[in-house]
């Protein structure tokens, strides 16, 4: 390989007819481009352009179909929204990216100049409607995919109000649940929960909270997660608030009835409503057969909203980095038929709390064995005391 | 190193710079030397010694991640890992690399003798020795490096679990604040040495593209650097001294660190990228024989991209919370960039038709490295439309993306800067055969990692997890296959470059026959570049073909280059 390299190199090196290549590079050389002036290539340029031009179309098309095979199951009403627009951009990007490419290979292959070939190519140096319409054309495409992302955007709606707070007590307070593992309760002297009621009665609080009052129709603010999900509706058939808690390493569930679960069971095709938060760090909230990701924010109890649309048990994961056994924070939403849920919420509530099974205190428990080898990182929360515990074997679709 | 002397121009041999061949020259590298090209190659070597352990890092990683279990290393090592990967390739790897050409290549190609301020220069330097140390220096302290990410996000960032003052998320954010300063002292001297010290004759639109986009690059360092200072200096209270800043128990907001971090973080891409554009504007038309298409456009859309940049950051917080209303008007902004970019893209493009292509290994890399561009783009503008991102944000489609952006199209660029300039600095040819061997492991291993991310991501693997459900297997062992073969292809290169140092073919003045003030110089060139005979620029760069001088006098120029 280096014999062609040697030949080519003096043939670089003592050439130094100086920069421009002289007057030859100037002129279109005879041997430049052969076939391309004349109106009969023309043509057949224009004939070869447009050909390419179909099968880019073709091949984009093609792609746009394969898309659904890149993504997991439809399992929300958001999904085939979020979809359809995914398509859309890569069948678009396609066209781009094979466009370009042709253009390159073309390059690659019909305008190589032979080995001892040191003239310029034609000189030309810019085309300015050329440079318009490349501009342009972009600038339409993206204001279109922008138009049209806004659009879902706005049908997807699942992005409600957020109340600030201070810290983790305050947060389960705001949210109606006590009794959590670890998080002083709400009597307690002790706890932040003091600073927390002074927050609350501090002048500016009542702004804030207006901010997700606009958001609910029920105009109340924030309702107690213990009504049942009848009275904060938009829809009667609204289910929720459910109460996400997450933290290092845990998800729990706990709905407006009270049953705590360490797996999301939910309604199929009926809307749901939750109340995000976190006593720790960040976490997000996020299933991916659902297309429907929101980060869960210490300081901040955020209001979200979603329909599953399909029966089955999915992943539910913490997307968010949030320390030592981030990935093994996973949980499963299950979608099940109305009856099916019903059923599922009375044997909740006759199951006593029993801490569920936790693969991060599973894994602290290992490496304690190990003598506690690693970096450092703070020990896991206790496992959620929950009536239905995380099944850790059960399969997944998506 | 060779001891055959070799017959270099005599204005080189007095240069304080390294001169192949020359006795005793290393040691010049170890100095507190002003030289803009001293300072350049200190950069260059230094940051690949770096990318040498950020990869290696990556390669523990890809090992653990090869099999579905965190079976490899604890998960807390695991994320101290990725953090550090992370870390090293932006401040210890790609920032001072592209620096040390900032150095190499902005003095020459305006005729200027050395950097405006050549102390604060060295001074900007050798921060980056010592930045790097606390960096390294975090893996020897108890409880291990920072393990919060790259972003280093409150409350997370804030944990301190062994409550020691100094731990591996402090020596961190020092660095990084330390980073912060020698970046900011490198602008200054940067835009003051491309406003200022051009040669006679060099109006804005004559000058080189990559001098414009250095321009540009380091705008955005000035505007947004001291906002990630800040931001550092602020985490660095609420982790030692027990402030509030990010603390919601205290009063504080750990989003208002999300805006500082990206309002700088962002941009910073582009402060990689825009040098990097810069080395496709002057490879394409060098190896392509040809004026660059639409000059004054790819000049101006450096600068349009500069103001965008500094209006995109919430991209990144999509789901954090932000209000709709914010969303939409981040998503158009973030848009808007494909516009500018795709300007370039497309007269890059142009510039190659109808060309007369030499297919060197400098033009492999720019070609190789503009598709994987075009591809990191269209990703791009999904992860820009809140939806889809609400989706794949935050899983391996992000960590697809900005390696094929921060790997496959910046990294791409630096090796394509490294084979086109060599010759020039160092006085010696690179061997095309293995650095065409570089580029074939190179780019395939680059496609082999990276691809198969991507549709992880689209399935839902979160990003920066030691374990992972099975589904994830194939493409992760894919991704792990590349990352190895990525590994692999840097043995030539590195035997490419030491070998090509101490006994390459010495370099001619112009081995590429390429237009520019830099080429009119010897290879390497003298200390003060042009001394007192600077040439006075009549034309615009890039005049292949056109037939006309670049600098009055050019017979002199050129006759006193082969005389040496």
């Amino acid at each position: 390989m280096s014999a062609g390299l040697s030949a080519a190199d003096p043939g670089r090196g003592p050439r130094d007819s100086g920069p421009g290549g002289g007057p030859q590079g100037s002129a279109p050389g005879p041997g430049g481009s052969p076939g391309r002036g004349g109106s009969g290539p023309v043509r057949g340029t224009l004939l070869l352009v447009a050909l390419g031009v179909v099968l880019d179309l073709l091949a984009s098309r093609w792609l746009m179909a394969q898309v659904p095979r890149w993504l997991p199951p439809q399992a929300s009403t958001a999904a085939p929204l979020v979809d359809r627009l995914f398509a859309l951009e890569a069948g678009i990007g396609c066209f781009l990216l094979l466009g370009c490419t042709a253009v390159m290979a073309w390059t690659l292959l019909f305008d190589r100049a032979d080995k001892y070939d040191r003239d310029d190519g034609d000189p030309i140096e810019g085309n300015l409607k050329l440079e318009i319409t490349w501009t342009v054309i972009p600038l339409v495409v993206v204001l279109l995919i922008a138009a049209e992302a806004i659009r879902v955007n706005g049908q997807l709606a699942s992005l409600g109000g957020k109340v600030r707070v201070a810290g983790a007590a305050e947060a389960l307070r705001l949210v109606g649940v006590d009794g959590i593992e670890g998080v002083a309760p709400w009597g307690s002297e002790a706890s932040p929960l003091e600073a927390g009621a002074d927050a609350l009665r501090s002048p500016n609080l009542p702004r804030r909270f207006s901010m997700l009052r606009q958001k609910t129709s029920s105009g109340s603010g924030l309702p107690p997660a213990s009504s049942s999900g009848a009275a904060d509706t938009d829809t009667a058939a609204e289910l929720g608030p459910i109460v996400v808690i997450a933290r290092q390493w845990s998800w729990q569930f706990v709905y407006p009835d009270g049953v705590r679960s360490a797996e999301l069971h939910l309604p199929v095709n009926r809307p749901v409503r939750f109340r995000l938060v976190s006593l720790d760090v960040l976490h997000g909230f996020s299933i991916p057969a659902f297309r429907l990701r929101q980060d869960v924010v210490p300081g901040s109890v955020i209001d979200y909203r979603l329909t599953p649309s399909r029966e089955g048990r999915y992943r539910l994961r913490d997307s968010l980095f949030s320390g030592a056994y981030f990935a093994a924070n996973q949980s499963d939403v299950v979608v099940e038929s109305e009856e099916s849920f019903d059923r599922w919420r009375q044997a909740a509530r006759l199951s006593p709390l029993a801490p569920s099974p936790n693969a991060a205190a599973e894994l602290w428990r290992q490496r304690q064995e190990r003598g506690n080898r690693g970096w450092a990182t703070v020990p896991p929360a206790p496992p959620p005391l929950v009536n239905v515990p995380l099944d850790p074997n059960a399969a997944h679709e998506g | 190193m060779s001891t055959t002397p070799i017959p270099f121009d005599p204005r080189a041999l007095r240069a304080p710079h390294p001169v192949p061949g020359a006795p005793d020259n290393w040691r010049r590298f170890f100095t507190f030397n002003t030289d803009a090209k001293v300072i350049g190659i200190q950069y260059i070597a230094l940051a690949l010694l770096f990318l040498l352990a950020g990869g290696l890092l990556a390669m523990i990683m890809r090992g653990e991640l090869i099999t579905p279990p965190a079976d490899l290393v604890d998960p807390s090592v695991y994320n101290g890992l990725y953090t550090m990967h992370g870390t090293v390739m932006l401040f210890l790897f790609l920032f001072p690399i592209l620096n040390g050409f900032n150095n190499l290549l902005i003095p020459p190609m305006i005729g200027a003798p050395d950097m405006a301020f050549p102390r604060l220069n060295a001074l900007a330097f050798w921060m980056f020795p010592v930045f790097g140390l606390v960096l390294m220096a975090s893996f020897l302290v108890p409880g291990g490096p920072s393990s919060s990410g790259w972003w280093a996000y409150p409350p997370l960032s804030t944990q301190n679990p062994l409550g020691l003052l100094v731990n591996g998320q402090f020596l961190w954010i020092l660095a990084v604040a330390i980073s912060g300063v020698s970046s900011i002292l490198g602008a200054v001297n940067f835009c003051t040495t491309i406003i200022r010290m051009r040669a006679p004759g060099m109006g804005w639109f004559r000058m080189p593209i990559f001098c414009w986009t250095a321009l540009a690059a380091q705008t955005i360092q000035l505007a947004g650097l001291p906002v990630l200072t800040a931001g550092a200096v602020m985490l660095l209270f609420d982790l030692s001294f027990g402030t509030s800043f990010f603390r919601p128990e205290g009063g504080g907001d750990p989003m208002l660190y999300q805006h500082f971090f990206w309002f700088y973080s962002h941009p910073a891409v582009y402060v990689m990228v825009l040098p990097v554009f810069g080395f496709f504007s002057e490879i394409f038309p060098v190896y392509a024989r040809k004026p660059l298409f639409g000059y004054h456009v790819v000049a101006i859309a450096s600068f349009g991209i500069v103001l965008l940049s500094l209006i995109v950051w919430v991209h990144h917080m999509f789901t954090s919370g932000t209000p709709q209303w914010m969303r939409h008007l981040f998503m158009v902004t973030t848009m808007l960039i494909a516009v500018p970019t795709g300007i370039k893209v497309f007269a890059w493009i142009a510039t190659l038709w109808r060309g007369k292509l030499w297919l060197t290994t400098a033009m492999l890399f720019a070609m190789g490295g503009v598709f994987n561009f075009i591809f990191a783009g269209i990703t791009g503008i999904m992860l820009a439309t809140v939806p889809v991102d609400v989706h794949v944000g935050n899983t391996y489609f992000v960590v697809g993306h900005f390696h094929t952006v921060i790997f496959s199209t910046i990294t791409f660029g630096v090796y394509a800067a490294i084979y086109h300039w060599f010759p020039k600095f160092t006085g010696r040819m690179l061997y095309e055969g293995l650095g065409k061997v570089h580029f074939l492991l190179t780019f395939v291993g680059a496609q082999l990692n990276f691809l198969p991310m991507h549709w992880a991501g689209l399935m839902g693997m979160p990003r920066r997890v030691a374990s992972y459900d099975p589904e994830f297997a194939l493409a992760n062992v894919l991704a792990s296959l590349g990352a190895f073969l990525l590994g692999v292809a840097m043995i030539p290169f590195l035997l490419n470059l030491v070998s090509s140092w101490a006994r390459g073919a010495p370099a001619p003045a112009n081995p590429w026959q390429a237009i520019g003030l830099e080429w009119l110089l010897p290879s390497p060139p003298p200390a003060e570049n042009f001394e007192h005979d600077v040439p006075t620029v009549i034309s615009g760069p890039y005049g292949y073909g056109l037939g006309h001088p670049l600098v009055a006098d050019q017979e002199r120029y050129e006759a006193r280059l082969k005389e040496a």
